[in-house]
């Protein structure tokens, strides 16, 4: 029964995980009119049109999975508020190389792997970034990223575009995925491999 | 009973209509109509009790002050306690404090916190409230002990304590509570979750009251005593709950905070059943059925040293519980706000029960230890009451929706 739906306020950001998206630059769809270059209300524009002046692309609830050392991961809900579909195709971070990972089946394992073509966000349509699903993959860490730590990333769009969000970093027993790297990644092979995540060696 | 059972389908009927109401987004209104019986047998409507609101209904988180102390008791809690791992500094102590916040701030209003592996148990809150409260090593590890409220240190040993290490003491508290337990449960697990990095699992104690709509509110709760317990509780409408229970000045970290006085107090129910009613009602100076005092006859009718019985002795003996612990000014008496617990009994049917007394008060020198010192030195009611756990908490000021628990301290 989801009597608890109704009655619950739209979700807002909570005050630490507020997702700061400031789009750089307006390549992201194309020529945007009416957009500055960085808002300073802090929540990315990426209106198509002059018409649309509210359009927006968030990535809500970001959270990082708490790690030491070598791989971990980002999730959270990719918001697509904007009359046109939107595609991530990178992600960067000051402490680690990022990539975009998707879950495949592979010889009977579910495996992760680099996702083709990154993650296509709809139009008015959310991508969801889980444990055991798509996700942000952190490759090789700098430093610890500990429980409480904010991380902040920046995401790519096909066409340009970018924007910065800020994360926190949770304690998180799960997302133990195995990595098959495949080939033609790269990624840095002196990464080793974060608490709960186990890389299968190259076929 | 059998009458009863063949009214239930009706009951249940009308309940799934309040329940499809709800999802809807109507809920004023939608109730039940519960079958009961009338004093010749027959049924009789009792008022409408709604339901599906008690699941659904929230108190808010972010606030000038903390929630779950001035809010009307839910009917479940959990106390954790927590022992900073050593090393543990103001740094620390800020991370953890924004995760347990931004935790709470969701899970309060119905929502999955963070990596929540069970978002399904975050959606009825059931007024889930989450309260922190800093021990006194909190504020030695933060390098703050100079902005440690003063009364907030280890209590004095009483003579009728027999204290236990597994009961008392604790760096960190979460008093979480709400009208279900699973909600309670659920919020357990996810903050114990997110502390375990910053310290180990002191203790924690489960207690309960009467269920949520299961009686009119407000009524003063029962202990497993069967005394109402609460009854000279200073009442929010007034404003002697905001005179007794904040500090209303002072630097930011200490206004609108509050302290804890955490006391397990064990029910010595076998030695309580050797008593009459009448004199477990002199040992506490109140009626059992009614709760009022000996000098009166209704439960908030003020106790009156003066009135004698028949005898011409005290109507309320001054050895009473009610005798001891009794205070006029707003500024000198406590709020109680206490859950019961009812453990596993012995093989040979020894409960363990009684109560986890929770005291909020301003400042624990000033109100809760001259009432503790009195009840120590003669209080007949000692005789079957045992403290067993105590532990002592600062209880910081609330924050807003930026912010965090804690702040105006560490931050």
């Amino acid at each position: 029964m989801r009597t608890a739906a109704s009655p619950v306020p739209r979700r807002r950001p909570a005050p630490l995980t507020i997702a700061r998206a400031v789009v750089a630059s307006l390549a992201l769809i194309g020529a945007a009119a009416g957009c500055g270059g960085s808002e300073p209300s802090g929540t990315g524009q990426v209106g198509p049109s002059a018409s649309a002046a509210t359009a927006a692309f968030d990535l809500r609830d970001p959270w990082v999975k708490a790690a030491d050392s070598g791989m971990t991961a980002a999730f959270g809900t990719l918001v697509n508020d904007t009359d046109a579909d939107v595609t991530v195709v990178s992600a960067v971070s000051s402490v680690s190389p990022m990539e975009l990972h998707e879950m495949t089946m592979k010889d009977g394992k579910m495996l992760m792997q680099p996702k083709a073509g990154g993650f296509v966000v709809e139009a008015h349509g959310t991508h969801v970034l889980e444990p055991s699903g798509d996700h942000l993959m952190l490759m090789n860490l700098a430093k610890p990223v500990r429980p409480g730590d904010e991380v902040t990333f920046t995401l790519t769009f096909a066409g340009g575009g970018t924007a910065e969000f800020t994360a926190i970093v949770k304690p998180f027993a799960g997302a133990g995925e195995s990595y098959d790297p495949g080939t033609g990644m790269n990624m840095d092979p002196t990464a080793s491999p974060g608490a709960g995540m186990t890389m299968s060696p190259p076929a | 009973m059998t009458e009863r059972s063949a009214y239930r389908p009706l009951s249940r009927r009308r309940l799934l209509t309040g329940g499809s109401v709800a999802v809807g987004g109507i809920l004023a209104g939608a109730g039940t109509v519960a079958a009961v019986h009338g004093a010749d047998g027959t049924p009789t409507a009792a008022p409408p009790v709604p339901v599906v609101e008690i699941g659904t209904a929230m108190e808010p988180f972010h606030g000038p002050r903390q929630a779950g102390i001035a809010t009307d008791p839910q009917s479940h809690a959990a106390f954790v306690a927590l022992t900073l791992k050593p090393g543990t500094d103001r740094a620390i102590l800020v991370r953890l404090m924004r995760l347990l916040s931004d935790d709470a701030a969701r899970l309060t209003r119905g929502e999955p916190a963070l990596a929540d592996t069970e978002r399904e148990l975050a959606v009825l809150p059931a007024r889930l409230t989450i309260t922190f409260g800093f021990g006194p090593g909190l504020y030695d590890a933060a390098g703050l002990a100079d902005r440690r409220p003063p009364s907030v240190a280890e209590l004095p040993p009483f003579p009728i304590d027999r204290l236990q290490p597994a009961w008392s003491g604790g760096d960190l508290l979460f008093q979480i509570c709400a009208d279900d337990p699973l909600t309670v449960a659920h919020a357990q697990r996810m903050l114990i979750k997110d502390a375990r990095p910053f310290g180990a699992v002191r203790w924690v104690q489960q207690g309960f009251r009467r269920s949520a709509g299961v009686q009119a509110e407000p009524q003063t709760q029962r202990n497993v005593l069967g005394q109402l317990d609460g009854t000279a509780n200073p009442k929010v409408a007034t404003g002697a709950l905001d005179r007794a229970v904040w500090v209303s000045e002072g630097p930011a970290w200490l206004r609108d905070g509050t302290t804890l006085v955490l006391r397990r107090i064990r029910a010595e129910l076998e030695t309580w059943d050797l008593l009459g009613r009448a004199d477990k009602e002199l040992a506490v100076g109140r009626r059992l059925d009614t709760g009022a005092p000996l000098s009166g006859t209704a439960e908030h009718d003020p106790p009156d040293f003066a009135v004698t019985d028949a005898t011409g002795l005290p109507a309320i003996p001054d050895f009473s519980h009610i005798s001891r612990a009794h205070v006029t000014e707003d500024r000198l008496r406590i709020l109680r706000r206490p859950y019961n617990y009812d453990g596993v009994p012995s093989s040979d049917g020894q409960p363990d029960t009684g109560l986890i007394f929770a005291s909020y008060q301003a400042d624990i020198e000033r109100q809760f230890l001259p009432i503790q010192r009195r009840l120590a030195e003669l209080d007949l009611l000692n005789e079957w009451t045992t403290p067993i756990g105590s532990a002592v908490f600062g209880v910081p000021p609330g924050c807003a929706a930026e912010g965090w628990v804690g702040e105006q301290l560490l931050g």
